[in-house]
């Protein structure tokens, strides 16, 4: 099964809902379900795939790596309001947010802002 | 998707949209733009005069540390002539303010300003630790804000500033503007906007952030990578504002001008004069001399029901009258030192009463 390689940082406060570590160094599967369903591969089963792309990204941590509050990382299909994210130092929202195609090395940054001043 | 090119520059690429314009703009150009509205904030509302002393209210947080980083820069860069000094608050809460004060503290060898931190304890006699172990979680932000406020003034005074700055940005005088809406707080709905709150004798709060996008401040803060610190207060968080933020973020979401657009609309209510009226006259407070709309001013009521034992005295009126049946106060009481101005506002507050007498 292909695979590819990520860095991801968490900051303004995200670190502690996965267990105070700012930096994880994850590997996932290249290509995922059309569903975003991180249980499953598809090489196991015959769904229709699509290259591993943020919202999968998303699902994965949520599953793999977050340890609380999930709610706080997650909101209706898409990181929640409030939760920055860069991809390799450019905001998300120039690199099609969710839908932006992961590459092997790419580091992903979630910060949130809804911290206190 | 393909690399797009700055919006402002037409060179560099870009890294960030605008929540503000939806412009697409690179690093560069994010720096100058941010500082250069900041810098127009200040001017357009004429802040600042040569020779001015600031403080800065400081908590070690991501607004505060670029407010410190940015009013630096433009200080040097438009030759503001201020002398800026970095005020904390040490409310007392372990494991969250002796944090972030850390965070201060670096700030302070990192912008080369002078640090004071207040305590709560020094000034009160109370931390926030022991005011929760007494009290309870509920309406312990009560006390924390009455007495954070006291306190800035007081620092201020010490630091003999006539003026704090601080950190509040777009975001949060938005979420103001819809909780004064939400509660029907007409007169804080017409004060909320001011970028500048000061009456004639009093010390000056302004809010250079004041149209500056969080997602900006918090860009600019990862940018730079300056050093702030996360995490929220391990007492209750103020639950009501955290529904207007989260309603806040999802307007966002949606439209990225909500926040600038709410907040104008927050500036254009007039306020009736009706409403005005049922302002009470500012006096001082008969134990600690600092302003007061009553007789004794909220912080040393609540100082008085914490230390005779009936700490919600303050917070209701019943046990205000509770406190009041059991007896005068007693002589030993612990109170608040006596509240002094800076000098230059003595001298202007006796000024102004020559002028008027």
């Amino acid at each position: 099964m292909a695979t590819i390689s990520l860095n991801i940082e968490f900051g303004g406060g995200l670190e502690l809902l996965f267990s105070n570590q700012r930096s994880h160094r994850i590997t996932i599967p290249a290509n995922v379900p059309v569903s975003s369903a991180t249980g499953q591969t598809p090489e196991d089963s015959d769904v229709p795939s699509k290259p591993v792309d943020i919202t999968y990204l998303m699902y994965w941590l949520r599953d793999n790596l977050l340890k609380e509050r999930a709610e706080l990382f997650v909101e209706n299909g898409t990181v929640r309001p409030g939760v920055l994210v860069l991809v390799n130092d450019t905001d998300w929202e120039l690199e099609g947010e969710g839908e932006y195609q992961l590459k092997d090395g790419d580091e992903i940054v979630f910060i949130s802002t809804l911290h206190g001043g | 998707m393909p690399p797009r090119t700055c919006a402002l520059c037409n060179d560099a690429r870009a890294i960030l949209k605008r929540p503000k314009t939806g412009q697409q703009i690179c690093k560069e150009c994010f720096f100058y733009v941010f500082e250069t509205e900041v810098h127009n904030t200040i001017t357009e509302a004429r802040l600042f005069k040569p020779g001015d002393r600031v403080a800065i209210g400081a908590s070690g947080g991501k607004d505060s540390t670029v407010l410190a980083h940015v009013m630096k820069t433009l200080n040097e860069r438009y030759k503001y002539g201020l002398e800026l000094f970095l005020l904390s608050i040490d409310e007392g809460i372990t494991g969250y303010r002796d944090d972030s004060l850390e965070t201060v503290k670096r700030n302070q060898q990192q912008y080369d300003m002078p640090l004071k931190i207040l305590s709560y304890d020094e000034l009160y006699g109370w931390t926030m630790d022991a005011i929760v172990a007494q009290i309870g979680k509920k309406n312990n932000c009560t006390f924390c804000g009455v007495f954070r406020r006291q306190a800035l003034d007081r620092g201020a005074a010490i630091l003999n500033v006539d003026h704090i700055v601080t950190g509040h940005n777009a975001d949060d005088i938005a979420e103001t503007v819809l909780m004064n809406i939400m509660r029907g707080d007409i007169a804080r709905l017409g004060r909320c906007t001011s970028i500048c709150t000061q009456g004639e004798d009093t010390i000056k709060r302004s809010k250079p952030f004041k149209y500056a996008y969080e997602k900006e401040i918090v860009m600019y803060a990862y940018f730079k990578k300056l050093d702030y610190f996360s995490t929220e207060c391990i007492y209750s968080p103020d639950a009501y504002r955290g529904h207007a933020r989260a309603f806040l973020k999802d307007l966002e979401a949606a439209r990225p001008s909500a926040i600038i657009d709410i907040i104008h609309s927050g500036e254009a209510f007039e306020i009736n004069d009706d409403v005005k009226a049922t302002q009470k006259l500012q006096q001082t407070c008969r134990r600690c001399g600092y302003m007061s709309s009553n007789e004794l001013c909220k912080a040393c009521t609540l100082l008085e029901g914490l230390e005779r034992g009936m700490p919600t005295a303050a917070v209701t009126d019943r046990a205000r009258r509770k406190l009041d049946a059991d007896g005068p106060v007693p002589e030993n009481l612990r109170t608040i030192p006596l509240f002094q101005l800076p000098s230059n506002l003595r001298q202007n507050a006796a000024t102004a009463v020559e002028a008027t007498s």
